[in-house]
Order: C-alpha cells, then sequence, then structure tokens
C-alpha cells in the first residue's frame, strides 16, 4: 500500500508553502479603517496586507503604550525555518524509507512543536497586551489588551479577530497527513503482522 | 345704446388681466411639477459611502485651478492646485513646487485656466492625465491622474494669450495652442497701430510622450487673427486639427464692433500629419523662442525647471497643403468634431443660424482646387463647397457644441440662455430646455471623443444670479445637470462651482478610480533632503543657511524642540513624511514665518523657507488633524539675536525616551 508513502510526501509539499504564505493573520477592524488593519505572520517574518502594515499597527499601539513589534527581536522567526525545514526533509526522507517508527516519531514530534508554537504564541500575545508602558497617552483601567489566541475580541475601539491564514491552514493539513499517514502504516503493519 | 358699450375696453382689460394670471400659473405649474413627476432627487442621490458613477474635471477659470466634481452627485471631491498658488497644499509656496509656476518673465502666481482636456486612446478617453490651458501667461499643464497632482506645465513662447487649447488628438500625439491675441512676431517695441505689418498669429503642436512629457514639436505661423477655439479631428478626420478665428478684419481697438465687421471669419484646418512631413524634410525654421518646462518629479517630490531656447516654426508659404481656411459666418467661437469626424461644427456666435462644415466636402474641394482667394500662401475653400449643412435658426448666440452616442448633438447658445439639441445629419432641431443663467461650455462625459456617454449633460454658467443663497456681489458660477438619456432633457441638479467653470470634462470612474495612488512608498523617496526615519533627523548649518531635516508620524515631529537658530537665517525646513498610510498627511506650520503651511503626503518630503524675523521662542505644529494626540503634535524653534553663539542643537522626547527609529 503507497497510501502512507503519499500522504507524507504530500504533508512535505505542503509545509514548504510557509515560505510562500503567511501563516497566521491578525485583523484589526474599526469604522476609520475601511480595509482592515491586516498583519501578517510568516514563518521567518512579520508583514501585512500592505507595506506600511507593521508601522501602521505600531503607531496604533504606541498610544496604548504597548511595546512595539520589532520583527528583529523576536528569535522564534530566526529558529522556527531551520525546523521546518527539517519537518520537511524527514518527511521526504519517510517517504522513501517508510518504516512505522519513523512515522510516528514525525508526527508525534510535529503536534508537540506545533502545540509549543502556539503557546509560545499566547505568552508573546499576552506579553504585548499587558506589559504596557506606564507612561502610555491613554490608560483603560481593567482593560487587556490581548488580541485572542484564535478567534474575534472586542478590544476598545477595535474588533481585533485572529485566524490561521493560508499556509497555517496547508501545515493543518500537513499534520492530518501525518496522523493520516501514521495510522494507515500502523494499521497495514498490523494486518501484515 | 352708446352708454352700453362705454364699459367695454375696461371689461375687455379685465378679462386680459385674468388670462394673464390664467397663463401664468399655468406655466409655473408646469415647471414645479415637471421636475416632481420626474423624480431628480433620486436621480442624483448617491447615497452615503457609495460612489459616483463619473468623475467630471471643471476649469476653475480665474481660480487658476480644476476642481474635480462627482458626477450626478455634484458633490466637490478635490480642487487640484495648477496655475494658482494654492496656501491650504502649499503648492507655490514650498521649495520643490515654486519652479512648477515659473515662466519666461520669472513666477507667476496665477493664470486663467480655461479648456480641461482627458488624454485620449483610439479616440477614448484613458484617464491618464488632464490637461488644461493657461490663457493669460501662454501655458499648458498637465496632471497626473494617478496622484490628482499637477506634474508638467509647459510655457508657449509666440503666444499671446492661450485659449485655443489643449484640445487632444486621438492618441493624446499632439495636444494644441493656438493664440488667442496675435502678438508681434517675433515680440518686439513696435507701435501698436503697426498690427497688420508686425503681428502674427500662432498656433503651436505640443507633442506627448508615452510617459506624458510634454514638448513642442512645431509651430506654424499665421495671420495675425484671434485663434479662438479648437478641436481635432478624429476617426476619418484624424490627422487634422480645426481652429476658430475672429478678427479677421485685423484690428487692434475697439474690438467689439471692429472685430465684429465681416460676414465669414475662418475655421482654420491644420493637416499635421503633412506637418509632420514637412518637418522631416527640413522645412521649418529653427527660431530663438526661449520658454520653460516645469517638471515635477515624482520619486524626489521636487518640480525643475528647464529653459528651452528654440521651437520649429513652419510657414504657410513654404508648406502648401499644410493650412486651409473655410469661411464661417460671424466670429465662431467653439469648433467641434462629431464622434464620426466627418462633421465640423462652427458656431458662429453672431449668426443667426449654426454651420456645419463636411470633411468630406473639405477634402473634395482642397482635390479640386475649389478657392476663393489665397491668404499670406493660405488657401479659403468656397464656403459652398464645403458646408454640410445648417441648422436654421436653433437659438442665439450659439458657442460650443458637445455629442450623444445616438447621432444627436447639444448646442449651447449664450444668449437665449439654452442648451439645444438637435440630430446630425437631418439637421433638425428636437428639443430645447433653458439654462440659468447665460451658458458657456457644455459637457457630456466623453461628449468630444468618438466614444460619447450620453447618459448626462452638464452646463456650465457665467452668471449665477438667484439660483442659491445671496453672498453678496460675488457668487460662485452655477452648473446645471441634465439627464439626456430620453427624447426630452431633463433638468436633474443645479451646483455652485468653483471660480469660473469654464469647461469640463467627464470620464467614468472606474477609468480611474483604481488607479488612484493612496500614499507615496517611502523607499522610492529621492528627495535631495529627506529624512527617511527619526534616526536621520539633524539639523545642519552652512553660513547663514540652515537646514532642519524633519520628520513626522503620528504624533510627533523630530525634532521637535530646536535652538541655535539665529535672526536673519536662511532656514529650510525638509519634512519627510513617515506614514505609509491612506489619508494620513502631516502639515506644518510655525508661527510667524511669512509663507503657508507645508501639507506633506505620506512618503512624501516638502521644504518650507523660513526667514526668522523676531528673538524669541516660536511654536511649530501639524496643521492636519492626524490622530486623537494630533493637539499634541507640536515643538518648539528658539530663534537667538544675529551675531549670539547658542549652539545649535536639536532634540525629541527626554534623554532616556530616545526612539532611535
Amino acid at each position: 500500500m503507497r497510501l502512507p508513502r503519499i500522504l507524507m510526501l504530500l504533508a512535505g509539499i505542503l509545509m514548504m508553502t510557509l515560505f510562500i504564505w503567511p501563516m497566521w493573520k491578525i485583523t484589526l477592524l474599526a469604522p476609520q479603517y475601511p480595509d482592515g488593519v491586516q498583519m501578517h505572520i510568516h514563518i521567518n517574518k512579520i508583514g501585512g496586507s500592505t507595506p506600511g502594515t507593521l508601522q501602521n499597527v505600531n503607531i496604533l499601539n504606541h498610544y496604548i503604550g504597548m511595546k512595539k513589534i520589532l520583527p528583529e527581536s523576536i528569535p522564534e522567526l530566526k529558529y522556527m525555518p531551520p525546523i521546518v525545514i527539517f519537518f520537511i526533509l524527514t518527511a521526504f526522507l519517510i517517504a522513501w524509507l517508510d518504516k512505522k517508527w519513523m512515522y510516528w516519531t514525525w508526527t508525534i514530534s510535529l503536534i508537540i512543536i506545533l502545540s509549543i508554537g502556539l503557546y509560545d504564541f499566547y505568552l508573546w500575545e499576552y506579553d504585548y497586551g499587558h506589559s504596557l508602558d506606564p507612561k502610555a497617552p491613554m490608560k483603560f483601567e481593567g482593560e487587556s489588551f490581548q488580541p485572542p489566541l484564535i478567534g474575534r475580541k472586542e478590544i476598545i475601539n477595535f474588533t481585533a479577530i485572529s485566524m490561521p491564514h493560508i499556509a497555517g491552514y496547508f501545515l493543518g493539513i500537513a499534520t492530518f497527513f501525518g496522523i493520516a499517514a501514521t495510522y494507515l502504516k500502523s494499521k497495514k503493519s498490523k494486518l501484515s503482522t | 345704446m352708446k352708454k352700453q358699450f362705454k364699459y367695454l375696453p375696461v371689461a375687455l382689460f379685465i378679462v386680459a388681466i385674468i388670462g394673464i394670471f390664467f397663463f401664468g400659473c399655468n406655466t409655473s405649474q408646469q415647471s414645479t411639477s415637471g421636475a416632481l413627476d420626474n423624480d431628480a432627487a433620486s436621480a442624483v442621490y448617491v447615497a452615503p459611502g457609495e460612489h459616483d458613477e463619473f468623475y467630471g474635471f471643471f476649469s476653475g477659470g480665474f481660480s487658476g485651478q480644476v476642481s474635480v466634481y462627482g458626477l450626478p452627485s455634484g458633490r466637490l471631491l478635490k480642487v487640484i492646485p495648477v496655475f494658482s498658488q494654492d496656501a491650504e497644499k502649499g503648492y507655490g509656496y514650498n521649495e520643490e513646487t515654486k519652479p512648477m509656476l515659473n515662466t519666461n518673465f520669472g513666477f507667476i502666481p496665477w493664470d486663467d485656466a480655461h479648456h480641461p482636456e482627458l488624454s485620449q486612446t483610439n479616440g477614448e478617453t484613458d484617464g491618464r492625465w488632464l490637461f488644461i490651458n493657461g490663457n493669460n501667461t501662454p501655458r499648458v499643464a498637465k496632471i497626473d491622474l494617478t496622484t490628482f497632482e499637477t506634474t508638467e506645465i509647459i510655457e508657449i513662447p509666440n503666444s499671446g494669450g492661450n485659449h485655443s487649447s489643449p484640445f487632444t488628438t486621438e492618441n493624446t500625439e499632439y495636444i494644441v495652442a493656438g493664440t488667442r491675441f496675435s502678438v508681434p512676431y517675433p515680440q518686439q517695441d513696435v507701435a501698436i497701430d503697426s498690427y497688420k505689418e508686425n503681428f502674427k498669429g500662432m498656433l503651436t503642436f505640443i507633442s506627448v510622450s508615452d510617459e506624458g512629457h510634454m514638448e513642442i514639436a512645431f509651430q506654424v505661423l499665421l495671420p495675425a487673427f484671434d485663434y479662438d477655439l479648437a478641436h481635432s479631428g478624429k476617426g476619418k478626420s484624424h490627422g487634422w486639427t480645426f481652429f476658430t478665428t475672429y478678427n479677421t478684419e485685423e484690428s487692434h481697438t475697439l474690438m467689439e464692433v471692429n472685430a465684429s465687421q465681416n460676414d465669414k471669419d475662418f475655421i482654420a484646418a491644420i493637416n499635421w500629419k503633412k506637418a509632420e512631413e514637412y518637418i522631416k524634410a527640413g522645412k521649418y525654421k529653427e527660431m530663438p523662442a526661449e520658454h520653460h518646462i516645469n517638471t515635477y518629479d515624482e520619486k524626489s517630490h521636487v518640480a525643475t525647471s528647464k529653459l528651452q531656447k528654440t521651437v520649429k516654426v513652419l510657414t504657410p508659404e513654404d508648406c502648401p497643403g499644410l493650412v486651409y481656411f473655410m469661411p464661417t459666418p460671424k466670429s465662431p467661437h467653439g469648433v467641434d468634431v462629431d464622434p464620426s469626424g466627418e462633421y465640423i461644427i462652427g458656431n458662429g456666435k453672431l449668426s443667426a443660424d449654426l454651420t456645419v462644415h463636411s470633411f468630406t466636402n473639405m477634402l473634395s474641394a482642397i482635390e479640386n482646387e475649389e478657392y476663393e482667394t489665397t491668404i499670406s500662401g493660405i488657401p479659403v475653400l468656397k464656403y459652398e463647397k464645403v458646408i454640410g449643412g445648417v441648422v436654421k435658426k436653433p437659438g442665439l448666440g450659439p458657442l460650443h457644441t458637445e455629442f450623444d452616442n445616438e447621432g444627436n448633438a447639444y448646442t449651447t447658445f449664450f444668449i437665449s440662455s439654452e442648451v439645444v439639441k438637435w440630430k446630425l445629419g437631418t439637421w433638425e432641431v428636437l428639443d430645447r430646455i433653458p439654462t440659468y443663467y447665460s451658458v458657456g461650455h457644455l459637457m457630456i462625459p466623453g461628449g468630444d471623443s468618438r466614444k460619447p456617454d450620453g447618459k448626462y449633460m452638464v452646463a456650465l454658467n457665467k452668471i449665477t444670479k438667484d439660483r442659491y443663497l445671496p453672498t453678496g456681489p460675488e457668487m460662485n458660477h452655477s452648473a446645471q445637470l441634465y439627464d439626456i438619456s430620453g427624447d426630452k432633457m431633463k433638468l436633474l441638479l443645479d451646483f455652485p462651482t468653483i471660480g469660473e467653470p469654464h469647461y469640463a470634462q467627464g470620464i467614468a470612474a472606474s477609468k480611474i478610480k483604481t488607479k488612484s495612488k493612496k500614499f507615496y512608498p517611502i523607499e522610492e523617496n529621492e528627495h535631495p533632503h529627506k529624512a527617511l526615519g527619526e534616526k536621520h533627523t539633524k539639523v545642519v548649518r552652512d553660513g547663514n543657511v540652515v537646514r532642519i531635516y524633519m520628520t513626522s508620524i503620528r504624533s510627533h515631529f523630530s525634532p521637535d524642540n530646536i535652538e541655535g537658530i539665529k535672526v536673519g537665517d536662511k532656514v529650510y525646513v525638509h519634512l519627510t513624511n513617515l506614514e505609509q498610510d491612506f489619508d494620513v498627511p502631516h502639515g506644518l506650520a510655525i508661527m510667524g514665518a511669512r509663507n503657508a503651511e507645508l501639507l506633506v503626503m505620506p512618503g512624501q518630503t516638502e521644504t518650507m523657507y523660513w526667514e526668522p524675523q523676531k528673538e524669541g521662542v516660536f511654536p511649530f505644529y501639524c496643521t492636519d488633524f492626524c490622530s486623537a494626540l494630533h493637539q499634541e503634535m507640536q515643538g518648539y524653534i528658539r530663534v537667538s539675536p544675529k551675531g549670539s553663539n547658542v549652539p545649535l542643537k536639536w532634540s525629541m522626547g527626554l534623554p532616556d525616551e530616545e526612539e532611535g527609529e
């Protein structure tokens, strides 16, 4: 049965989209921003729907004393790409070697890495939302500026929506393929023994 | 018996009064209910947040500017500064745009802007540029329709009033510039009554490159008539441009009488393709004619004024087949070519009829040499051989004609204050409708192109009187919007305009709005004194010239505390707007600066020149409400006495707060 190997191969290919499209997007909506402010999080950089988006987000954030989002000061953007490349290469390797333990190891470690990644993203959001400059021009008692991990939240005059973006969905499908490949491989091994 | 008839005259008088009363009521009722029945209000209603169907570019006439309206709503969208300084936008006040208004006579802060003209491709408006003529000190300007900014102004030499301009050819190969007032050629100190021997009329063809750069390709030297208006041929008549003339009497005084004597004046037909051949063949004279080309560079955000020294002049005597005169009754004003290019309408403003020449007839008259006479080497074609038709007694004082896409023409009548719709070919009058008051030009979107959009027509009036709430002796001029989609023209809207809405052009919004720029990418900024980030801000002194490299971003200037400036310094404040978002300009005003404000678009750098007059500490601030902390967007400049030794110092924020961006 070739299906698990094909799924692994596809999982590797899908993960390559992380270097093309953003994996996450945070959209800020307010009446005077008819197009919305759309911040894009890539595997290796932070950008947006326009070249000026990050600057515009930082301008908005400075009123409430939120720290500047400076991509060069976020180490994750540097060490995430090699990790992803490692997973892509090992996916191809597994598709070639087709060993059951490899399927298990790959899928479980990917799920662990993804969980750590999401938790790390939450920590960053918590930090941005709570470590506010006491000299900020605008202060709101008891208001949290932490964006949602996933979903929608009202933050003062903005509606913030945090959702996976193109490559994020592909990463999700890749993970699903990994799980499916592992399951099929295990079933197949059981049958053959 | 006699007694019985005694009261008859009285009875008749009473009946007459009653009759007049009823008649009067009746007509007034008709006019009000007419507008209500047709539901004019909903026809021009553009709901909040929605966009108009057309852009209307209205000349500002003696305001020297162009105003942009949405149609059918009549909402004012923008005023584009062109030939006049505009303190609101700093145009002509900041160092970058001052060169735009440079001429042979030096800096001129005003002109009279008459005819906007959209660029065309295959005879259709294409939404790339808008051209407009400056009448007083002859010039033509080009507005870029991605930024809605004036990006080039070219001076027209050997001209004395650039009225028959710019009127593009079918692919914007050329725009033209005919002189309304003939002047000595070459310009010199001569007696005015030597008019007939020393004065000449010059027609100019300006080439437009693919990038929109204008240059004078050639000029055609003609008799000292007044060249009033023009239109270029299209379709079959592509390759020709037609100019109306008045004052073929060649008078120079009391013109209202002396220039109105000849029964017929001329429409000059210029074969510009022939002109190109003569230029190639070297049949021109290279004449000294200093003129400036002022170009605004979108990357450096700086205008430069370049002096050109000569022009190529063609003379009809040396160039047979270049120019023909078509006799046209009584001082024709507008000359308008129908969408097919066959009919050339001469709007004889003092004539009772409307004269229509046929291009086909013109060509055969030329071929058969049907000449009445020859003036300065220019054949005058026989009137009856070129005429294509006459619209009989359509109204009084015809000035201009535009067209719809169904073979109808619409002509304005200044004296009878109306627009008359008539049929091309049958010359019958179909409808007429009053204007308020005394209409000059009219505009149908694409109405002077090969593809008119015959939905709306705008009457551009000269007189306002009682149309709106009174505002003292001076009032904005009025314009009216009509629905022309049916058999009968319908008045929809009446709205005031800026300056004089001399002429206008309309274009489907879809041809422009998607190309409209939102801001200038800051990485493309090539200004010689830019500061692309707060790290690069500084103050530099060189003798008594001080340059302040300043930035703005919501909501602070950097630097915002400056010391070490002295009375008598020549200070240049170079402000770079670091924003990269749509609609976030920052302004700059300095107390006591004898100058206008700066209004800097995101990604742009602009410079204010300031000579501090007095010592003290002077505030400066942002003038364009930019954010919730706009009111805090302010700073101070300390001015010390001449010769003081206060060191040059600049900063933003307390020492531990440096943002270091």
